[in-house]
C-alpha cells in the first residue's frame, strides 16, 4: 500500500486518461503512450533511472514527452542530475506538495522516512522546510495555534520555518480547533524506539509492517492459501478496542467476543420468521463482519504467539528489562555475546547493541571493539559502514577510555574470574561517566520501583505499554511539558538532552481565541518517526489527563525501519 | 544499579511480569485456543449466507481489484510474460546533447573548471523562457544564491571556486534550513578538505557493493588495504579481503562427486558470506580436509583467530546437522597426559543439549550430554523435558528422592523397562531412603 493508494484509485486515473500505470525501476517502460508521467519523490537514484529510461528512448530512435511530479518537492540536486544526463530540455517537471496523510482519526503521517536519515545521519536539513509546510498546513486549518513547545534542533528549526511561512501568509482569523503544539526530535528518545514493542498495534507492526495503515497477512494467518491485505483503523471495531492493549489482554478480550459471537448466532435457533427477518436485515451483516475481523486478528495472535516463542522472547525482553534498569549489565552483555555468536539475527543483534550503548552513554572501549568484531564476524564485514552509520546517528557510542581507570580495572581484573572482574568493571565505570539516560530515567522515574507488583489488566500509567518496566521517555517529556505549561522546573532534564528547547506562544491573541475543545486538542508532531507504542501512550495519557492527542509524525517507524535505514551494506 | 543476590533472587522470582509470559502451557494461550474454536465453530454459518457484494473483491496477491497497487502488479505481470525482460541497450557516454562538461548549473561544477565561460551564459536561453532571466545577474552573495535555489530560480555558482568561497556557500545554505544544494559528490571532497580521512576511506571502500564479479571485488578490497582507515578498521578489512580470497578458492572446490555435496546440496554460494557462515561451511562440507589446505576449518579458524568457544559452537552445529554424532564426541573428548579421556566443553552442556536437540539429535545421543549437566534441578528438567528417563531416574536415587521417583513413576509407559527399574529401586532393601 502506497500513499498514493489511500487517496485515488485506477478508475479515477483512468477517468483522466491514463493508460497504464508502471512502478519507476531501472528497465525500460514498454508501452505504446508517447508520453510518460512519472510520481516519484525527489530521490536522486530514481531521477537517474528516469533518465536511463528517457536516454533509452532517444538511442532508440522513439519520441516521447516526459513530465515529472516531484512530492512533496522538488530539490536542486534533482534538476542538476536532469542536466547532466541531458535530458533537461525534454522533461518537464512540476512539484505536488503532498505531505499529510490522515492514517486514522489521531494520526497524521507525511509518509517520509527517508526524513530521519537525511536528517539525523547526513545532517540535511532539506525536509526542515517541509515539516514547516506540514505544519503551516495544519495551522491554516485548524489553527491558529496557542502555545508551541518543543525540544530538538530540527523541531526548533521547524518551529522558525514555520513561524516564517506564517509571516508570509495571510493571518487566520478562524475558530482555532487544535490549542498547542509539541514538536519532537526523533533523537531526544532513541531508547523507545529500540525496545520491543508489546502492545497489540505495535506487534503487529513488528512482525508483519503495516504500511500507510495496511497490512497485509500471510497464510499462517488468514489459515488459507491466500494472503490478505487490510486496513487497520479506527474503523475495524475488533482493532480499535486491542490496538493499545497489552498482549496479555487481547486473548481475554478475543475470548470475550467469541464466546458473544456465539451467543449472537445462537439466537437464530429460537426465532420465528418475522424475526429472523429482522435479524437478516439489521444484525447479519454487522455479525460477519465482526466474524471476519475476529478471525483475522486470532490468527495474527496466533501466529505472534508463535513466532514470539520460537525467538525466545522472554530471554531477550528480559535482557532489555535489565538494560532499561541498568542492572546486571554484565549478563547483558554476555547475552548479546551469545547472540551475535549465534547469528541469531542481524536486526535484533545491533537493535540489542545499540539499546545497550544508549542506556549505558555509551560502550566501554574494549566492549565496543570485542562486540564490533564479532558481529562483523557473524554477520559480514561491510557492517563496518553500518557501524560508522550508527556511531555518526548517535545509536552507538564508545565511551572515552579513562587511563586511570583501566590500569586499576587490568590490575584487578587479573587477580579475580571473570564474572567477578565484570562487576567490578561495572562499579569503577558507575564512578567515572555520566549516563545521560540513568540520570534522566532518575529525574523523571521513568523505571517503576520493582517491589510493586504492575498489574498490566488495569494500567496505571504509561509504563504498561512495556510490561510496566519502562515509561517512554518522549511521552514523560509532553506530559510534564503541559502540566507545567513550559519548561520551568526541567532545567537539568533540558541539559541532560542536549537542550534545545522552547516554549512559545503562537500569534498574539491566538490564546484568547482558543475556546472549549480546542483547548484540549494537542498537536504532537515527531521529526524523525514515531511507533505506534508511543501513540498508545499519548492516547492513554490523554484518556488520564483529558487531552485528545493528534499525532503527526513525518513517518510511522519501529526499530527495524530506525536500523534499516542506517545499515551501510547495502549500495 | 548494584543489587544483593537476595534482591536478584527476588527480582526474577517476583510476580512483576507475571502476567506476562510466552510459554505454550500459560491459561492466556488456551484461552486463544478456545476462542479460535468458538469462531471456527460457527464460521459454516457465516460462510453459508456468504454475501458476494459485502466482501470486498481481492485479487490473488491480496491487492483490492481496483487499487493503483494492483494495476502495476498487473502491468508487471503481463510484461514478465513477453519473450525477453527489456534491458537498456548499451548506450555510450557521449551521445547526449548536452554531455557533462558543458553543465554549467549542476553542482559538480562547483568543483570543475569552467571550460569555456561563454557556453554557458547562453545556453541557458535556449532551454528556458527569457522571462526567467530578466534579473539574471551574476553577482549575488552567497545568501541571495541560497535564497534564489531555494525559489526554484536560475543560479550561477562559478563564482564560487575557492574552498572558502564554497564553505560559505553552504554555510548560508544550512543557515537557511535548506541543505539541498550539498550532494553526495560534493561530500568526498569537502570530507579531504576538513581532514576527515577515515570517513573518506570508508566512502571509497563503500564502492565494493556496486562490484558484483568476485574477482575483481577482491581485487578491488585489496587496493582498499592502502586506505586511511582507523588502525582497528584496517584490520577488519584486511579480514574481509582474506576471507574473500579464501571463499573463491573454496566456491571452486564444491566438489561434484563428493557425497556430502549429492545429500545436502547447496542452497546458496559461499561468496560473500560472513566469516562465521563460511567457517560452519567449511565444517559442513569439508571437516577432513587436511590442515594444509584453505578449506580446512582448522585452517579457516587459525587464519583468523577464531575463539575456541565460537569455533565450538560452529562445528557442533555443522557436524550435528549431518547427524556426525561420533564427530560430535570427538570435539569433546581430549586426552590428557595419563592417556585418560575426558569431556570438556567451551560450552554449558546446557547450550550443548539445545543445540543438538535443535538438529533433531535422537535421545541416545542427547542424554550423553543432558547426563553432564552439573546441576542436579537443571539436569532432572533438561532430562524430563528430552525424555531421557534414566537420567531422572538416576538423579533422583542419588538425591534420595523417594516421593518424586513415585511421581515420575506415573508419567512412565506401562510396562516399560523404565518402570520396572522404578520398581526395583524402590523395593531394593539395599537403598536407604
Amino acid at each position: 500500500m502506497s500513499p498514493l493508494d489511500r487517496i485515488a484509485n485506477v478508475s479515477t486515473l483512468k477517468q483522466h486518461e491514463v493508460d497504464k500505470l508502471y512502478k519507476v525501476e531501472h528497465k525500460p517502460v514498454v508501452s505504446t503512450s508517447d508520453q510518460l508521467c512519472f510520481l516519484i519523490r525527489p530521490r536522486i537514484q530514481t531521477v537517474k533511472w528516469i533518465c536511463d529510461v528517457a536516454n533509452a528512448d532517444k538511442a532508440a530512435g522513439r519520441f516521447r514527452r516526459y513530465k515529472i511530479i516531484f512530492t512533496p518537492r522538488k530539490f536542486y540536486a534533482c534538476e542538476a542530475m536532469l542536466e547532466e544526463q541531458g535530458i533537461f530540455g525534454e522533461v518537464t517537471t512540476d512539484e505536488w506538495s503532498f505531505c499529510l496523510l490522515p492514517l486514522d482519526d489521531d494520526v497524521i503521517s507525511m509518509e517520509l522516512p527517508e526524513f530521519f536519515r537525511d536528517n539525523f545521519l547526513a545532517g540535511d536539513q532539506r525536509w526542515v522546510r517541509t515539516a514547516g509546510s506540514a505544519l503551516h498546513l495544519l495551522h491554516s486549518l485548524y489553527g491558529p495555534f496557542s502555545k508551541l513547545y518543543g525540544i530538538g534542533r530540527c523541531s526548533k528549526m521547524a518551529y522558525e520555518s514555520w513561524r516564517e511561512q506564517v509571516e508570509e501568509g495571510e493571518q487566520t482569523a478562524r475558530r482555532a480547533e487544535i490549542g498547542k503544539v509539541f514538536l519532537i526530535d526523533r533523537d531526544v528518545d532513541f531508547v523507545t524506539p529500540l525496545c520491543s514493542q508489546v502492545v497489540y498495534e505495535g506487534l503487529v507492526d513488528d512482525i508483519f509492517r503495516i504500511k500507510c495503515g495496511c497490512v497485509e497477512f500471510g497464510p499462517d494467518v488468514t489459515s488459507s492459501d491466500k494472503s490478505l491485505k487490510v486496513m487497520l483503523n479506527s474503523q475495524d471495531k475488533v482493532f480499535n478496542e486491542i490496538r493499545n492493549e497489552h498482549f496479555s489482554n487481547v486473548f481475554g478480550f478475543l475470548s470475550q467476543k467469541a464466546r458473544n459471537l456465539q451467543g449472537a448466532y445462537d439466537k437464530r435457533r429460537g426465532m420465528d420468521i418475522k424475526q429472523m427477518k429482522a435479524f437478516v436485515s439489521e444484525e447479519l451483516k454487522g455479525l460477519k463482519q465482526e466474524h471476519r475481523l475476529l478471525s483475522m486478528h486470532i490468527g495474527a495472535s496466533e501466529s505472534i504467539m508463535k513466532k514470539k516463542t520460537k525467538q525466545d522472547f522472554q530471554e531477550l525482553l528480559k535482557t532489555e528489562h535489565s538494560l532499561l534498569e541498568g542492572f546486571e549489565i554484565r549478563e547483558s552483555i554476555s547475552f548479546l555475546e551469545e547472540h551475535i555468536s549465534r547469528q541469531v539475527s542481524m536486526m535484533e543483534s545491533l537493535r540489542l547493541l545499540c539499546l545497550l550503548s544508549i542506556t549505558e552513554n555509551g560502550l566501554l572501549p574494549k566492549d565496543y571493539r570485542s562486540l564490533k568484531a564479532q558481529y562483523l564476524q557473524s554477520y559480514g564485514a561491510d557492517h563496518l559502514l553500518t557501524f560508522s552509520n550508527l556511531r555518526q546517528a548517535g545509536l552507538l557510542a564508545e565511551q572515552p577510555a579513562g587511563e586511570a581507570l583501566s590500569a586499576m580495572e587490568s590490575k584487578v581484573g587479573k587477580l579475580v574470574n571473570d564474572k567477578t572482574a565484570g562487576k567490578l568493571t561495572d562499579a569503577f565505570s558507575s564512578l567515572a561517566r555520566k549516563s545521560n539516560f540513568r540520570a534522566l530515567s532518575r529525574k523523571l522515574n521513568l523505571v517503576p520501583k520493582s517491589d510493586e507488583e504492575y498489574d498490566l489488566r488495569v494500567p496505571r500509567d504509561m509504563a504498561y505499554i512495556f510490561s510496566g518496566a519502562y515509561v517512554l521517555l518522549s511521552c514523560k517529556l509532553v506530559e510534564q511539558v503541559l502540566e507545567r505549561d513550559g519548561w520551568t522546573g526541567m532545567d537539568e532534564v533540558t541539559r541532560l538532552l542536549n537542550g534545545h528547547e522552547f516554549a512559545v506562544t503562537g500569534s498574539s491573541g491566538a490564546d484568547a481565541r482558543t475556546q472549549g475543545d480546542a483547548r484540549r486538542v494537542v498537536l504532537v508532531m515527531f521529526l524523525g518517526g514515531c511507533t505506534f507504542s508511543e501513540i498508545s501512550a499519548l492516547r492513554f495519557l490523554g484518556r488520564e489527563k483529558g487531552y485528545k492527542f493528534i499525532v503527526v509524525t513525518t513517518a510511522i517507524t519501529n526499530s527495524s525501519r530506525l536500523i534499516e535505514s542506517l545499515l551501510g551494506n547495502q549500495i | 544499579m548494584m543489587k544483593s543476590k537476595a534482591d536478584e533472587e527476588d527480582y526474577w522470582n517476583s510476580s512483576k511480569f507475571k502476567a506476562f509470559t510466552f510459554d505454550d502451557e500459560d491459561d492466556e494461550f488456551s484461552r486463544l485456543k478456545e476462542s479460535k474454536r468458538a469462531v471456527n465453530s460457527i464460521r459454516y454459518l457465516v460462510e453459508e449466507d456468504d454475501d458476494e457484494e459485502e466482501v470486498e473483491k481481492v485479487s490473488w496477491s491480496g491487492e483490492p481489484v481496483g487499487s493503483i497497487s494492483w494495476s502495476v502488479s498487473e502491468t508487471a505481470a503481463s510484461n514478465q510474460k513477453a519473450d525477453r525482460e527489456p534491458a537498456f541497450p548499451k548506450v555510450s557516454a557521449d551521445s547526449g546533447p548536452m554531455s557533462r562538461s558543458h553543465s554549467g548549473y549542476s553542482l559538480s561544477s562547483l568543483f570543475k573548471a569552467p571550460s569555456d565561460p561563454s557556453v554557458r551564459l547562453y545556453a541557458p536561453e535556449l532551454r528556458k523562457p527569457k522571462s526567467e532571466y530578466k534579473d539574471y545577474v551574476s553577482d549575488w552573495s552567497p545568501e541571495e544564491t541560497v535564497q534564489r535555489m531555494q525559489q526554484g530560480k536560475v543560479v550561477s555558482l562559478e563564482k564560487f571556486r575557492s574552498l572558502q568561497d564554497k564553505l560559505l556557500l553552504l554555510d548560508y545554505a544550512v543557515n537557511a534550513h535548506d541543505g539541498n544544494v550539498i550532494t553526495a559528490r560534493l561530500l568526498l571532497e569537502l570530507l579531504r578538505a576538513l581532514g576527515r580521512m577515515e570517513d573518506v576511506a570508508l566512502l571509497q571502500y563503500k564502492e565494493h557493493l556496486s562490484i558484483a564479479d568476485e574477482n575483481r571485488r577482491r581485487d578491488f578490497l585489496k587496493n582498499c588495504l592502502s586506505l586511511p582507515f582507523s588502525p582497528e578498521d584496517s584490520a577488519h578489512v584486511q579480514d574481509h579481503y582474506t576471507l574473500l580470497e579464501r571463499q573463491v578458492i573454496i566456491e571452486a572446490e564444491r566438489g561434484g562427486k563428493v557425497e556430502v555435496f549429492q545429500k545436502f546440496p547447496r542452497k546458496a554460494s559461499i561468496l560473500n558470506m560472513p566469516m562465521i557462515t563460511t567457517l560452519y561451511y567449511c565444517c559442513f562440507y569439508h571437516y577432513t580436509e587436511s590442515e594444509g589446505t584453505f578449506s580446512c576449518p582448522l585452517n579457516i579458524r587459525q587464519t583468523f583467530k577464531i575463539s575456541e568457544k565460537q569455533y565450538f559452537v560452529t562445528a557442533l552445529a555443522a557436524r550435528a546437522k549431518l547427524k556426525a554424532w561420533s564427530d560430535v564426541d570427538a570435539l569433546f573428548t581430549s586426552r590428557n597426559w595419563l592417556g585418560f579421556t575426558r569431556k570438556k566443553s567451551p560450552l554449558s552442556f546446557q547450550r550443548v543439549v539445545d543445540i543438538l536437540q535443535k538438529n533433531s539429535a535422537p535421545t541416545q545421543v542427547l542424554q550423553n550430554y543432558v547426563a553432564l549437566v552439573d546441576d542436579a534441578e537443571l539436569r532432572i528438567s533438561l532430562a524430563q523435558k528430552h525424555k531421557c528417563h534414566d537420567i531422572v531416574i538416576n538423579t533422583y536415587r542419588d538425591l534420595k528422592d523417594r516421593q518424586q521417583l513415585l511421581g515420575y513413576q506415573v508419567k512412565l509407559k506401562r510396562g516399560s523397562a523404565e518402570e520396572r527399574k522404578i520398581d526395583e529401586l524402590l523395593n531394593n532393601p539395599g537403598e536407604r531412603w
